[in-house]
């Protein structure tokens, strides 16, 4: 009995050696490809570009060169950087406030209240939500060309303002957390529809607010194709536009235009981390809102 | 009980229904106020331009008519067939790539590891995503520069010199799927784990009983399970994926010319608009894969029961 349990316990031991094997190394190999760019990334600015060549590539420099890169960086064409970050924050912030003002009291009608064409509303908002943001922006940039907007902050904060899957989770919210006899028991007590609104739907939609608003600026922060075609003047660049610029101007990777400047990779490096700071933080925390954004449409089974 | 309600109804059936009407118009036009601001931004940025798109596409510089011949000189443009083989050859590397291994990975996250280590591991393989776009692409041109690379090693073994011979533009789409792997895969492992973890416990444990080891389990129920998810993942890195403008735009300028600035049909639209100055030519490209998109958004939308358009 014992013998024949020990014998089967043993072969089942052998039968999961292999592919317990083949599922670690794959899981150490993956583990090292995430992980391995980002700690080189943090690690190079504290090197000079000379260190980053024949130092360990996973070395700590020093902090005076990452002070050293900060000043070459902070200084080049008058403080661009800080420009270009507060351009980023300008419009995906201001993309962000008509984005929430639009898209709560939009998911709320569509999923609470009658009207004529709502069906064909949400089956729009669902098409242009799947269908990958890149492919209207050279048409966007087109309109735009045709009304003379090309080069003015709505140029780009109103085409990020437009988004039809803001609108799609808050309408899954509202239609699977708020019962419409509740809104029903209050019309009859002769509420508003205005008052529904503020009075009951808002103060519920804090948690669909706030991934909206997640997704809604990571996406914005970090898109480039957009404001790439509609701002001209390096003035205007949002972050992601001005590294492109930044890339140019650096001397591994353009010998030619790179001449005589003093950002070199480890200023490069620095510009990057600085740029996704803001996304990172976010990052941190919303592990969990991206699993639930996307699957918000999961029809339970 | 019935009888009861019935004589309730009867007798005070006139005043509701009149109100029911009243506090329908009501509820319709509080709607249409509700839905206004995002009904102006989606005709403003979703309708329109696709509407001028196709208007500029089927004319010439002088607005005059011209059928399909905008398409048809983009298609027999010398640029266009290549462009679209190139996110085709990506596409395939990219989609059995994303697939396979975020779905592996999702199942021994989700069956085969303690769950305090399985959420470690998601977080950093999900953390590369916040380096999304232009930032993603400067770190893989460090990652590929045997100068500079943690793994030179690796590049230098592989007969890669220096860095103009890893950016030859025979690499390209292998460089693109890596980068597109690095930044999205992990989200999507985090996803693929959501959705596994929808599957009630009694499953598994009925599995088990039955005498299913974890391979099997994984191949007979967890995977035919999310069977949907694994479309919707596929579908989505497709139709992103026919879009392709930043990355391969960056690494052209970063390989000094040798990379075609055509290599993506978004590449070439771009070409189009703002070194020919054709608009209409733009315009025909951006509707091929305005297409794509819609085909694959109307794809999902209709043959998938993933999205509730309506409950009642």
């Amino acid at each position: 009995m014992t013998n024949t349990s020990h014998a089967s316990a043993a072969r089942r031991r052998q039968s999961t050696l292999v592919p317990n094997l083949i599922v670690i190394v794959l899981f150490a190999a993956l583990l090292l490809f995430f992980i391995v760019p980002v700690i080189w990334l943090l690690l190079a600015p504290t090197k000079t570009a000379n260190e980053l060549i024949h130092d360990n590539p996973l070395s700590f420099g020093s902090l005076a060169n990452l002070g050293a890169a900060w000043r070459h960086l902070i200084t080049f064409q008058d403080h661009a950087l800080l420009v270009w970050l507060r351009n980023s924050a300008v419009y995906s912030i201001g993309a962000l406030v008509v984005t929430l003002a639009t898209s709560i009291p939009a998911g709320y009608a569509l999923a609470l209240t009658k009207f004529r064409g709502r069906k064909t509303l949400l089956v729009i908002t669902l098409v242009v939500m799947i269908m990958p943001t890149a492919t209207l922006v050279l048409p966007i940039f087109l309109e735009l060309n045709q009304f003379g907007l090309i080069g003015t902050i709505w140029s780009v904060i109103l085409p990020f303002s437009f988004y039809p899957f803001g609108v799609y989770l808050v309408y899954i919210y509202f239609a699977t957390t708020l019962p419409r006899e509740i809104l029903a028991a209050a019309r009859i007590d002769g509420c508003s529809e205005w008052q529904l609104f503020t009075r009951i739907a808002l103060p519920l939609a804090k948690p669909v607010a706030a991934l909206v608003a997640f997704f809604s600026f990571v996406g914005n922060w970090n898109n480039f194709f957009l404001p790439y075609l509609v701002l001209p003047n390096s003035d205007q660049f949002p972050i992601q536009v001005g590294l492109n610029q930044l890339l140019s101007s650096t001397p591994s990777f353009n010998p030619v235009a790179g001449a005589g400047l003093n950002i070199t990779s480890p200023e490069l490096a620095l510009a990057i981390i600085i740029a996704i700071v803001p996304v990172l933080v976010l990052f941190l925390f919303s592990q969990r809102a991206l699993v639930s954004g996307m699957l918000a449409g999961a029809t339970k089974g | 009980m019935t009888a009861l309600n019935t004589g309730h109804e009867a007798v005070s059936s006139v005043t509701p229904v009149r109100r029911r009407a009243t506090t329908r118009r009501r509820a319709g036009l509080a709607g249409y106020l509700f839905v206004s601001g995002y009904a102006i931004l989606l005709l403003a940025f979703g309708i329109f331009p696709t509407v001028y798109a196709f208007f500029l596409a089927l004319t010439n510089d002088r607005g005059q008519f011209t059928g399909l011949n905008q398409f048809i000189k983009v298609a027999q443009d010398y640029r266009f067939a290549p462009a679209f083989l190139n996110i085709s050859l990506y596409l395939v590397m990219w989609l059995l790539s994303v697939v396979v291994l975020t779905v592996v990975v999702a199942i021994v996250l989700r069956s085969r590891m303690r769950p305090r280590l399985s959420a470690i591991f998601r977080f950093l393989y999900y953390l590369p995503g916040a380096l999304a776009g232009v930032a993603s692409v400067l770190v893989w041109l460090f990652m590929l520069d045997p100068a500079v690379s943690p793994v030179s090693w690796l590049l230098q073994s592989m007969g890669f010199a220096d860095f103009a011979a890893v950016l030859s533009p025979g690499d390209l789409p292998v460089i693109l799927v890596l980068i597109a792997f690095w930044t999205g895969a992990g989200g999507w492992i985090v996803v693929m784990y959501g959705a596994l973890n929808n599957i009630p416990d009694e499953v598994l444990e009925a599995a088990r009983t039955d005498g299913a080891g974890p391979w099997k389990t994984a191949w007979h129920i967890q995977i035919p399970m999310i069977r949907k998810w694994i479309a919707y993942m596929a579908i989505l890195a497709f139709a992103g994926g026919t879009q392709l403008f930043v990355e391969p735009q960056m690494l052209q300028t970063a390989s000094l010319g040798r990379v075609s600035p055509t290599w993506s049909p978004n590449q070439l639209a771009y070409v189009y608009a703002f070194q020919h100055g054709d608009f209409n030519g733009a315009a025909a490209i951006s509707i091929f894969l305005l297409a794509l998109g819609l085909i694959c958004a109307a794809l999902l939308v209709t043959r998938s029961d993933l999205f509730k358009v309506d409950e009642s």
